[in-house]
């Protein structure tokens, strides 16, 4: 192994298809005789689909077809299923085109397939469609009342799921003997995602061999496959081939088996040509699975000494109309198994209600339930510090779980493999250089300016996971990743990999790995992922694993290819394998580096296997599953500065300092970009983003003309640094860095624009800070003030 | 349908063809032409991701119909490269990390090269005004400020970029 | 994402776009287009014709005639940022162009289509009236100037009749003793004001000889904020004085609310940026 790669800030070598836009997405592509789909949405959040007359767009020159909710259920197409199972869940159907009810704003109504898509989009507001509105539900809160709505009659009181986790009875057993306790009501808005990249699928019919093949933006083509060939359509799944090419970001909402993959795929085989579908931003914003949404009502407690005793959660998660891929995991084990943070909670419990309302189905959004978990921590680390009237640092580092107690039970199941809080808070402290901050903060204030510093020492749990663990907890899935390494014979490798990279860099940041391990050029590995025909069986990406998974099988897979060619080169040079040393890329007897054998010969003779040991069997080819023995656990500290301007409620962003730990990075260069990317969306989140229904269910923030995606005068550049703590359980010991800017950003914002507003009174307001609701705050807050003076 | 006839001159080559005059500059670009580095990323004249120049300033291709740029010179992504060698801000892009999933980024740099060509040395708040326009899920727009600094700065030195390597599928 | 069919005409030349007009009276005029083609592509809007007149001769320019600036009106907001004519001799409209939209935005739009467009929340709409600028508007029988106080006549609605062009912008060059500046509030996803408040202000002998002060984005329209000007004239300009004059300076039930910007908040809103520009402006007074 050479450590020429591994942690240097190699440029990416994906970067020259995209700066010179020969990038190949979805949307670019075109087959010959290909027909393009358009949707009919509904535009109510509840309705009955009275009927649908297609008559005059049939008749429009070059429709092909109109199909609907009846057409699918006659081709026994099946309903889109749930990727993760709880206990009495209800899962009421799904079906890509609704056959009777529509049950959310973009719900699909009808399609139309036609030879282009000025036609298609010109026919699909020729349907004739008599719907009947009926009452709806946005709110979770709002569904659990007696009298609401019903989205699905399988769900009475729209109850999706009841779920808990942690000894309600040690918590309150603690709470009944604290010094002080706080309680806050939280709500976690709901966000969308907008990838920039639209979601696209183009779908291809092979009568002769009965196959198919679908090009999607896909996070994992093989759970895409999985689920659309054995549940949905009915079709052995060696039939379909599922591509994932270069894809315009995720962040979660392109790992989800949405409807158009069904429709285009049922389009292709009807009509027996290619189909294809690109969603437009307002689509988007109506179809892809939204994130967060939570009510919670929270309760922390403290010793007298200013020790934490204890946590109790309760939360309503609003799931959306339907359960997309992997709602269900996300609002309970990956948010309730998280609410220790990092620190020494003796007790925890959360009692978490799944709820059906007349929305976008809400599912994994960059950090998926991590983020939600940590904003409650802490949010209440920070509430409890100010009661205290003790800084909201040193509560934290009061509280850390020591580096010697490692690995650490925590009362909510996990066990956190390794960790060492205070140096990242420490160095977080001396990048903001905070002694000063506060001074100048003071100053700010008399003069009626109003700075705030917030705070997140975050964990969160990441390399999703063991697959043992994860069955027992509900997962329809897996969770190792796969690796093949093969070697040409000229000595060049591809890599295929299960893992999928929708802009992570993997196809320079896991070379980098094999090119240290095999101490051959860069340039000799090609990463290959994406394609069900091409890669072995593997889970995709989300979660931050990547790099832990799929990195480690990768590597192992790397161990048996150096084996077998030291055994190559032992046999050549006539030696014990033993004996053979492998230094900058050559095989000799160690001490006799003058009689070498390199890679190449190795990769060569291998492949002639003219001169190879008896019992050997040519070729060089490795394969690896790795299933991880835990999760990871990155962690850090993030320190957000804001400005909050009295007169307006505007809140400007002043500074941010973010210090991570993911362990020895592959990567500087990329990792960084990663929390660059992730810090925006979380600070996005608290100061931007929001999506608004209205009462009757209609999106209001449905185009970027009202949901704030942060731009470049948004922000600020970002000061970043880092430790590192290995994970101690897989072969590169890293950890996952992909959703930490993410989850660690958004309560570090909120808990400074609170600072910002604690010289009002102010000891709580909900996110998103947009300019009235911090206005309206202050306003309230003076009047209170006043009132209280005039007393 | 009646269709319209346009001369446009697309990165240096002069094309000529009869269009629906509802279609837009930037699926006269992908459909019509093949050039599908510009890209659509909104349907409310936003995100900037199909940003190109048309007679050498930067515009939404999806907010132009190709009718309109009938008798211009346009110039995408595919045409920044100038004589086999990667444009300044294509170098500052890769060298610095200025992009990840790389569905933004052809907009963005177009966008940049029209703030260069106003601002040879444009500071961290120009270029961020500059590139509101743009907007990018991926970097949190820190790697895009250096990258167009790397750029300008590039550009000062009169250095000289590196070859265009990109396979050319 | 298309648009519905439409015809499409290209003008050459005034005469050329109000023939066609009249040829075609459902038809829309596109300048920019920046906001009719968003419009058609959501379907919102759907013309059986356009007349593309943004490259009709002579519309498109900036030039000093004696004491006014005319402005073409086939002139982009990316003009009217780069402007030394304008800089020099109207500094407000130097400041409200680089606020508009973004530079793709601003290559492409122009000052006519954003005016007769009127969109509530645009920024240009107030500078004209705190400019008192005046509209030229083309029609076979001729032409006809329109003040800008009687220009915006409601949502979307301006004084050019159907079957009219708008052709050029007149603004009076700034005087001695002037100050102008323009304050945006903006909406964080859509950029266009939720509050814009523009001031022309002139001192003479240290008080204030004459205010126009309007806003944009709250209202219905961009309309004066003729209590606040009223409050400010023969006044000395001290920052109470100033502070006092925009006070209730509009009220909530004249304005729009929404989720993110209730009536309330933007009266409150019109306020502070009336105060900002206001005071910028006297600062600015040269």
């Amino acid at each position: 192994m050479s450590d020429k790669y591994f942690g240097k800030p190699v440029k990416r070598v994906e970067d020259p298809r995209f700066i010179t836009g020969t990038g190949h997405y979805t949307e670019d592509m075109t087959l010959p005789g290909m027909a393009h789909a358009a949707m009919l949405r509904s535009p109510y959040a509840s309705a009955r689909i009275v009927s649908i007359d297609a008559t005059r767009a049939l008749a429009q020159p070059g429709v092909l077809a109109v199909l609907t909710g009846k057409d699918l259920l006659d081709a026994k197409i099946g309903s889109i299923p749930t990727g993760w199972l709880l206990p009495d869940l209800k899962t009421p159907p799904h079906y890509a085109i609704a056959p009777e009810v529509a049950r959310h704003v973009g719900d699909v109504i009808a399609a139309v397939i036609a030879e282009d898509r000025a036609t298609a989009e010109d026919a699909v507001a020729l349907l004739d469609v008599e719907l009947e509105p009926m009452d709806a539900v946005a709110l979770g809160s709002d569904a659990l009342a007696p009298a609401a709505p019903q989205v699905h009659p399988e769900a009475p009181g729209n109850v999706a799921f009841e779920w808990e986790i942690g000894d309600a009875a040690a918590v309150e057993e603690n709470f009944a003997r604290a010094y002080r306790t706080v309680k806050l009501t939280l709500r976690n808005h709901r966000l969308v995602p907008n990838a920039i990249e639209p979601r696209a699928s183009m779908a291809q019919y092979q009568k002769a061999s009965d196959e198919f093949t679908l090009w999607t933006t896909s996070q994992n083509p093989h759970i895409h496959r999985l689920l659309l060939a054995a549940f949905v359509l009915g079709i052995p799944e060696h039939k379909l081939r599922v591509i994932s090419p270069d894809v315009g970001g995720g962040f979660g909402s392109k790992i989800f088996q949405y409807p158009e993959e069904v429709i285009v795929l049922h389009a292709a085989r009807k009509l027996n040509r290619p189909v294809k579908w690109s969603a437009r931003r307002s689509e988007s914003f109506v179809s892809d699975a939204q994130g967060r949404d939570h009510e919670t009502v929270a309760e922390l407690a403290v010793d007298e000494h200013h020790k934490v005793l204890g946590l109790r959660v309760k939360t309503v998660a609003n799931l959306g109309a339907y359960l997309t891929t992997f709602a269900p995991a996300v609002p309970t084990y990956l948010y309730g198994t998280l609410l220790n943070g990092t620190y020494r909670f003796p007790a925890v419990h959360a009692h978490v209600t799944g709820v059906f309302t007349n929305t976008v189905g809400v599912d994994a959004y960059r950090g998926a339930g991590r983020p939600e978990a940590t904003y409650v921590v802490e949010r209440m680390m920070s509430r409890m510090a100010h009661e205290l009237g003790i800084d909201p640092a040193e509560f934290r580092r009061l509280n850390f779980i020591q580096p010697d107690e490692f690995p650490y039970q925590t009362p909510v199941a996990l066990v956190y493999d390794s960790g060492n809080y205070e140096p990242a808070l420490d160095q977080a402290l001396e990048r903001v250089g905070y002694a000063e901050l506060r001074r100048e903060q003071e100053e700010a204030r008399a003069r009626g300016r109003y700075i705030g510093i917030g705070f997140s020492s975050y964990l969160e749990a990441c390399g999703l996971a063991p697959s043992k663990l994860v069955g027992q907890l509900g997962a329809q899935a897996g969770q190792w990743e796969s690796a093949v390494v093969r070697v040409m014979p000229t000595g060049k490798v591809e890599v295929l990999t299960g893992s999928h990279s929708h802009g992570q860099g993997h196809e320079t940041a896991f070379a980098q790995i094999i090119a240290d391990d095999l101490q051959i050029p860069m340039e000799d590995v090609s990463i290959i992922h994406g394609d069900t025909g091409r890669m072995p069986y593997g889970w995709g990406t989300y979660g931050s694993r990547s790099a832990a998974v799929g990195g480690s099988a990768m590597k192992m897979a790397t161990a048996k290819i150096l084996d077998k060619a030291r055994r190559i080169a032992a046999h050549l040079l006539e030696a014990a394998p033993e004996d053979v040393v492998h230094e900058d890329g050559k095989f000799f007897v160690r001490g006799v580096p003058a009689n070498s054998k390199s890679f190449f010969d190795v990769a060569l003779m291998a492949h002639l296997a003219h001169n190879i040991p008896d019992d050997m069997e040519p070729g060089l080819e490795a394969q690896h599953f790795y299933d991880p023995k835990n999760f990871v656990y990155p962690f850090g500290t993030h320190v957000a500065v804001v400005e909050v301007d009295a007169d307006t409620g505007r809140v400007k962003l002043l500074k941010y300092v973010a210090v991570d730990d993911c362990g020895p990075m592959i990567n500087p260069l990329i990792a960084e970009g990663q929390v660059h990317g992730g810090i925006a969306q979380g600070v996005g989140q608290a100061l931007l983003e929001n999506t608004v229904y209205d009462e009757q269910g209609q999106l209001v923030t449905g185009s970027f003309m009202e949901y704030a995606v942060p731009r470049a005068d948004d922000l600020v550049q970002f000061d970043i640094g880092h430790t590192v703590t290995p994970s101690p359980h897989n072969p590169l010991g890293v950890k996952g860095i992909g959703e930490a800017g993410t989850i660690a950003s958004t309560a570090a914002t909120a808990n400074a624009v609170i600072d910002a507003l604690a010289p009002f009174g102010i000891a709580h307001l909900d996110m998103p800070y947009t300019p009235e609701r911090v206005w309206r705050a202050i306003q309230a807050a003076r009047a209170q003030t006043q009132q209280a003076a005039d007393d | 349908m009646n269709r319209v006839p346009i001369n446009l001159n697309v990165n240096g080559k002069a094309t000529r063809s009869d269009v629906e005059p509802r279609q837009l500059l930037v699926h006269f670009l992908r459909d019509t032409l093949g050039l599908t580095g510009t890209h659509v990323g909104c349907d409310t004249s936003q995100c900037g991701a199909c940003t190109v120049h048309v007679d050498g300033e930067a515009v939404k291709s999806c907010t132009l119909f190709a009718v309109q740029a009938d008798g211009a010179s346009v110039t995408t992504i595919e045409g920044l490269a100038h004589e086999g060698r990667l444009h300044a801000l294509q170098e500052g892009f890769w060298e610095m990390h200025g992009l990840q999933c790389g569905f933004c980024t052809p907009g963005m740099i177009m966008s940049a090269a029209d703030l260069l060509a106003h601002e040879p040395d444009p500071s961290e708040e120009q270029i961020r005004h500059a590139l509101e326009g743009n907007f990018c899920r991926c970097t949190g727009y820190h790697n895009i400020v250096r990258a167009v600094r790397h750029a300008a700065e590039a550009n000062a030195r009169g250095a000289s970029s590196e070859p265009v390597v990109a396979a050319d599928d | 994402m298309y648009t519905t069919e439409f015809d499409y005409h290209r003008a050459g030349s005034v005469q050329e776009a109000l023939a066609l007009l009249a040829a075609n009276p459902d038809a829309k005029l596109l300048a920019g287009g920046h906001s009719l083609i968003p419009a058609m592509k959501l379907r919102l809007a759907s013309p059986p014709a356009l007349i593309d007149v943004s490259k009709v001769a002579g519309l498109r320019g900036i030039r000093l005639e004696g004491v006014e600036v005319v402005i073409g009106a086939m002139t982009t907001h990316r003009d009217v940022e780069f402007s030394d004519v304008l800089r020099a001799a109207c500094p407000l409209l130097s400041q409200v162009a680089p606020l508009i939209g973004d530079p793709m935005v601003r290559n492409r739009g122009t000052v006519g289509g954003a005016l007769a467009h009127a969109d509530p929340a645009a920024d240009y709409p107030a500078s004209m009236l705190a400019l008192g600028a005046s509209m030229t508007i083309a029609s076979t029988s001729g032409e006809r100037t329109v003040p800008a106080d009687e220009f915006f006549t409601g949502m979307f609605e301006t004084a050019v009749a159907p079957g009219e062009l708008l052709t050029e912008i007149r603004v009076p060059a700034a005087t001695l003793g002037e100050g102008q500046a323009y304050e945006k509030f903006a909406h964080p996803a859509s950029r266009y004001a939720i509050a814009g408040v523009a001031a022309v202000v002139r001192t003479q002998g240290g008080s204030v000889s004459s205010a126009r002060v309007a806003m944009t984005g709250a209202g219905y329209h961009a309309m004066r904020l003729t209590k606040v000007e009223e409050a400010l004239v023969g006044q000395t300009p001290t920052p109470e004085v100033v502070e006092a004059a925009v006070r209730g300076a509009v009220s909530p039930d004249e304005l729009l609310g929404d989720h993110f910007a209730s009536a309330e908040y933007r009266a409150h809103l019109v306020e502070v940026q009336a105060r900002k520009a206001i005071l910028r402006a006297l600062g600015s007074a040269g």
